[in-house]
């Protein structure tokens, strides 16, 4: 009698489950769905090691690419403006501007923070070009001065065949652009927070070694715990100095860093050659 | 009886585990109306252009007045409708859509007129101007395609077990999409 009962709510009960699953597979069927149908560019893979110069196309030379390399590290260096340049063969009947966002944002061009990317996106084979925009960029590179960026500066290179010297004059009026926009602050950043961070420890162990020595059974050991702080103060100090500028000549020294996870909201302009 | 309670406190320890998915709809919920406001500020950007625009087009001589009053009032309509940030039913959303793309629509035939008129066209100032056009509508288009992917994520999640029980219990309702326009698969014949 028991058992029938139980068989028949447990019965219940799958049937439920069985409604949920089938809830659960509508939904990821959904956003499977979704997914596709938002997306269809086939974007290039993120560079590894990361580079901000991605020629796919050969349409520039290795020494060139290694001096625009260069010019751009140290450009990020400086600002923590991250500059790509990618070269592809051809947009494959995408739109540029739509190219060129979906790339920023798969590579996270330009910091977290600072959303400070900015792409030149070029298609060989199209004779298309779009500069784009991270967001914390659109103040300083409106949609306007990157259409005359394009239009007018680097388009009559392009015509000529000359196009490394057009690019090198786009990244030129870019850098005029955002003259003073960003500095790299992150190693002083780090800097300051490190040696902050051994002041207060160094502070909390002093607390310590007081409550624990400083109690004072007798002026004996008072005195001589006492004498061997400073000592103690100093040597925290100066060893959290040490690891603190250690890191960020570690962070800076060699070649590019990695993009830096910014995005872009659509920004940016084209022109075709 | 004896798996039935076995079945009901493992869902009761699988639900409680997951804080039965109320945070993460919090979350997700705040993901969407995040977007939302991008989406928003993404319209109303075009919406402040098109004064601009107006102004540089009128500026020429004979310029087609009917085309032009056409632009002002989808405007004027689009601006009118607003859209309650905490509901975003379909609803709203279809509604909020078809007075953008009305607005949309007219910009394009606005365009095609321009062709028309070489001086404009060859004119910096409204080749700028176009510029900022085109790339309005490129923002646009990103922060929809944003939108619609945070609203998948609040969907699929609050339309699955045992969420979709937290869910029914704290009133999450599902939230409106953007549609594909119609013929927006092919390329447009006009582009901005």
């Amino acid at each position: 009698m028991t058992s029938a009962k139980d068989n028949h709510s447990s019965g219940h009960i799958t049937a439920m489950l069985r409604r949920a699953w089938s809830a659960m597979c509508l939904a990821v069927l959904l956003v499977l769905g979704h997914a596709a149908y938002a997306q269809d560019i086939k974007l290039p893979e993120r560079p590894d090691p990361p580079r901000l110069v991605n020629d796919y196309a050969g349409m520039l030379s290795s020494a060139d690419a290694g001096a625009l390399e260069d010019r751009l590290v140290q450009y990020e260096k400086e600002t923590s403006t991250q500059i790509a340049v990618v070269i592809i063969t051809t947009l494959d009947g995408a739109d540029r501007a739509q190219y060129a966002t979906e790339l920023m944002h798969a590579w996270g061009i330009g910091q977290k923070d600072k959303d400070n990317g900015v792409l030149l996106l070029i298609a060989k084979e199209d004779r298309s070009m779009f500069l784009g925009t991270g967001r914390g960029v659109e103040g300083a590179l409106p949609d306007a001065i990157c259409k005359r960026i394009t239009e007018y500066t680097i388009k009559p290179k392009f015509k000529e065949g000359d196009y490394v010297g057009g690019i090198n004059a786009g990244i030129d009026d870019i850098q005029a652009a955002l003259k003073g926009e960003f500095k790299n602050d992150e190693p002083q950043d780090t800097g300051s927070s490190f040696s902050i961070g051994w002041i207060i420890l160094a502070i909390i162990i002093v607390i310590i070694l007081f409550s624990i020595f400083g109690g004072g059974n007798n002026g004996r050991t008072y005195s001589s715990s006492g004498s061997s702080l400073p000592w103690f103060l100093l040597g925290a100090l100066t060893s959290g100095g040490g690891s603190s500028s250690g890191d960020s000549w570690g962070g800076s020294s060699g070649g590019f860093g990695g993009f830096g996870g910014g995005d872009s909201g659509g920004g940016g302009a084209g022109s075709s050659w | 009886m004896k798996s039935i309670i076995r079945l009901l406190s493992i869902m009761i320890i699988a639900a409680s585990l997951s804080s039965c998915g109320y945070n993460s709809m919090v979350e997700k919920r705040e993901a969407v109306s995040r977007e939302w406001a991008n989406v928003e500020s993404a319209y109303q950007r075009r919406a402040d252009l098109v004064p601009n625009l107006v102004n540089t087009v009128k500026g020429q001589a004979n310029f087609e007045q009917q085309t032009l009053t056409q632009v002002i009032e989808a405007r004027a309509k689009a601006t009118s409708v607003q859209v309650d940030a905490s509901k975003l039913s379909e609803e709203d959303i279809k509604k909020f859509q078809a007075a953008q793309d009305e607005l949309k629509g007219s910009l394009s035939r606005l365009l095609v007129t321009v062709e028309q008129y070489p001086d404009l066209k060859a004119n910096q100032g409204f080749m700028e101007l176009q510029a900022q056009l085109e790339g309005t509508e490129n923002r646009i288009n990103t922060e929809r395609n944003r939108f619609n992917e945070s609203v998948n994520d609040y969907n699929a999640y609050i339309g699955q077990f045992p969420a979709v029980l937290t869910a029914k219990m704290f009133g999450f309702t599902p939230k409106g999409y953007f549609q594909a326009e119609a013929g927006s698969e092919k390329a447009p014949a006009v582009k901005f």
